[in-house]
């Protein structure tokens, strides 16, 4: 019956955008066949059901005992990587994150910042932050170059521009470069890369994220395909790391699975082309690297999902990127229709953390709950239950107080009473069956206009008489009740 | 595998209930419950009935409760817990009598066997008549290929038809193999593979309802690939799916249609012929 149930009209960022993104035939196509592909290559790497399944465990146990322990890790690696010559600078917002590293540019007289790909960075809007304070910073990873070029935001937290084919990709290189189109990939990656390696020489600073903060060692791991992450970590005389306080883990031995699990599940990989361990700058022999290292370790709200048994779940996450390609919403409207950094099944659980419930009112409800983000998570993060916690949250009443950051944002007196209604037609035996006589006798007065679900169906009419009805007579017929 | 697992600790912080693994299945019963639930009681209610005949044709004596309605899903997927655990409860007293709970849809069998525990993970008491439901608790499917065994002799035309798992079928209580099984056990059935199977058809209870766009375009391209699939009908054991896809075929003005599982499945094995 729930879906003769009115719900409250809902109009919001996430439906408008949607809106839009189904509208655009290309769009659609773009996304749906590189998820189909991406689906494919996932499934061919883990070929083994048995090995995929006791990996994808190994992996949450490991993130699940670093995430048990994570203010000691946090403390040991702050110890180590300080032992190894390396700055840590803690931020609580990613204004203080910005702050630290202008600051950080500012004491070399840098105007110049070549960025590999973080999500971090995008989620402190870095870019636009040392830009208004005369600091260019240059996305150096080809897909974030590319939306970087078209005043664009990632699409996806792997693939930045999968959202282009290649020939929007060839007309923006026309358009803003001046160079001829072309449908040649390879030729689209040497005009990309015939800009940035100049920028890598004249860079002051160069910025990356960082996939594992390994404590027992000091090590930043960063994983990469192009080579743009060494280059900004080890040209410029200055690197920075930022990274959020959950990618901390207990030792270089947690990460070999975690690896494995990673780039499986984002491009189907065995191993990355790049897999960068950092500890520490350049030694007084050693020929190149960068002189200062620096790691901003940033909380930004998951410190308060990490202070919920439930939520916490949420840290698991290694940014694989596994959920948006198995998501069947994600692969209908894109990443841009979430409007926030990070979008698909993992966004929707971890940004209410960040910028709360009332600016992604509509992110727990974007989900058929289907499951299919749960089944792929390669650290069994239950996306969704995690959803579910989350709607429950969202409809809180104020004197119910919420437990996760601006908590209530969907609460309507209206829908709650509908739901009370429900629930006494649903556990009245009495009403129920009556609610079913007037159903089905009346069936014929069903109105042909039952709000959004005629927007895609015809309305469903009531049998002429409901099981209870067919079932009591047919029961009493063959002796039973 | 098993060395990798080297100092792994026991997940102290895991929340949610693990997925099922393979499970134990008992003897045929004498007696079982039927779980009509409020999508087939009121829209599907033949469905019901003929999963009342396969059952009764293995010999089963059947019982329908008559306080039966539904089993909470729609106010729990909706974020209202404490609406759900109240009809939760009135469906746990309705079926605390020991009997194998039979439920001709996924997802309301996923309810009973996963996230009841969920809805009552604050109650301890209640907590034992959830655990005692669950493993009582058996998807149609479920229970006459691995209770029942049947064994069928098709008494149908030969036909082509698409297989639709629901989600819930396929992720909370690992019958869609079940349901694929069963159709093999019919001579005359050819079951036809179509795009994009496992996706969901965008149903997903108030999902339809509160994001009708996003919804829309994954019951259009579910239609699409079922049309194109060169069957001549889709069947599925989910009353919610079923409603979705067939509101949508109606819309489109499509000829093709779904039916329910337990209506196909009679109508071969009972030999009587529904236009």
């Amino acid at each position: 019956m729930s879906e003769r149930i009115p719900v409250t009209e809902l109009t919001d960022g996430f439906r408008d955008r949607a809106e839009v993104a189904l509208a655009d035939g290309q769009l659609r196509t773009n996304f749906r066949t590189a998820m189909d592909s991406l689906m494919k290559k996932r499934a061919d790497a883990f070929p083994d059901e048995e090995e995929r399944e006791g990996l994808r465990e190994l992996g949450n146990r490991i993130k699940a005992r670093a995430l048990s322990r994570l203010p000691d890790l946090l403390e040991q690696l702050e110890a180590k990587l300080t032992d190894n010559g390396v700055k840590v600078h803690w931020a609580e917002t990613t204004e203080q994150a910005n702050e630290i590293v202008h600051g950080i540019i500012q004491a070399r007289q840098g105007s110049q910042v070549v960025k590999g790909k973080s999500m971090v960075s995008e989620e402190m809007e870095m870019n636009d932050y040392l830009a208004e304070r005369g600091v260019e910073c240059l996305e150096s990873d080809m897909g974030e170059y590319i939306v970087q070029l078209d005043g664009e935001k990632p699409s996806h937290i792997i693939m930045p521009a999968i959202h282009k084919n290649r020939s929007q990709v060839s007309k923006l290189f026309h358009d803003k470069l001046g160079v001829e189109e072309t449908d040649d990939v390879n030729e689209l990656i040497q005009i990309g890369r015939r800009t940035l390696r100049r920028k890598f020489m004249e860079a002051d600073v160069g910025v990356s994220g960082v996939n594992f903060a390994i404590a027992e060692t000091g090590t930043l791991l960063l994983v990469e395909n192009e080579g743009n992450g060494r280059m900004s970590t080890t040209a410029p005389p200055v690197h920075i790391a930022v990274t959020g306080i959950e990618k901390v883990v207990e030792n270089l031995r947690d990460v070999v699975p975690l690896l494995s699990l990673l780039t499986r599940s984002a491009l189907g990989q065995p191993i990355t082309t790049y897999v960068n361990m950092i500890s520490g700058p350049r030694k007084a022999d050693e020929l190149d690297g960068p002189e200062e290292v620096h790691l901003v370790l940033l909380d930004n709200g998951r410190s308060g999902a990490f202070a919920d048994a439930q939520m916490r779940q949420t840290l698991n996450c290694i940014r694989c990127g596994a959920c948006m390609n198995h998501c069947p919403v994600y692969t209908r409207v894109g990443g841009h229709t979430y409007g926030e950094v990070y979008p698909g099944p993992i966004g929707k659980i971890i940004t209410p953390h960040m910028v709360g419930l009332h600016q992604v009112p509509d992110h727990p409800s974007a989900s058929s709950l289907c499951g299919a983000c749960g089944d792929v998570c390669p650290v069994k993060i239950p996306i969704p239950e995690l959803l579910q916690r989350l709607r429950q949250e969202n409809v809180k009443s104020p004197a119910e107080g919420a437990k996760v950051k601006d908590g209530g944002a969907k609460y309507s007196r209206k829908e709650r009473l509908v739901w009370r209604f429900w629930r006494t037609l649903n556990s009245s035996p009495v009403l129920y069956r009556l609610f079913l006589w007037g159903a089905t006798r009346f069936r014929k007065l069903t109105p042909k206009n039952v709000g959004p679900w005629t927007e895609n169906h015809t309305a469903p009419v009531p049998a002429k008489r409901s099981l209870h009805d067919l079932a009591r007579e047919h029961l009493a017929r063959n002796g039973g009740q | 595998m098993s060395e990798l697992f080297y100092d792994a600790a026991p997940n102290a912080t895991r929340v949610a209930p693990e997925r099922p693994g393979p499970r134990q299945y008992p003897a045929k019963p004498r007696e079982v419950v039927l779980f009509g639930t409020c999508v087939v009681d009121l829209f599907f209610p033949e469905a019901g009935l003929d999963a009342i005949r396969l059952l009764e044709r293995e010999g089963i004596r059947v019982h329908f409760p008559e306080g039966q309605s539904c089993c909470g899903q729609p106010a729990w997927t909706s974020g209202y817990a404490t609406e759900a655990r109240v009809v939760a409860r009135a469906q746990l007293a309705i079926l605390d009598a020991g009997m194998p709970v039979v439920v001709p849809s996924g997802s309301c069998a996923g309810m009973f066997r996963q996230h009841y525990r969920e809805l009552f993970a604050e109650e301890p008491d209640t907590l034992e008549r959830v655990a005692s439901l669950a493993e009582r608790t058996f998807e149609l499917t479920e229970f006459l290929l691995n209770v029942c065994q049947v064994e069928w002799h098709d008494l149908g035309e030969p036909t082509r038809i698409a297989l639709h798992t629901s989600c819930s079928a396929r992720r909370e209580m690992n019958t869609h193999l079940h349901a694929r099984e069963l159709l093999g056990k019919l001579a005359k059935v050819e079951r036809v593979d179509h795009h994009h199977e496992s996706e969901c058809c965008g149903f997903g209870g108030t999902f339809s309802v509160r994001m009708p766009e996003v919804s829309g375009a994954m019951v259009k391209d579910k239609t699409e690939s079922l049309v194109t699939s060169g069957a001549d009908e889709m069947v599925t054991a989910d009353g919610g799916c079923l409603m979705n896809i067939n509101g949508s075929l109606d819309k489109q003005q499509q000829a093709f249609r779904g039916r329910h599982l337990a209506s196909f499945l009679w109508e071969r094995v009972s030999g009587e012929g529904k236009a």
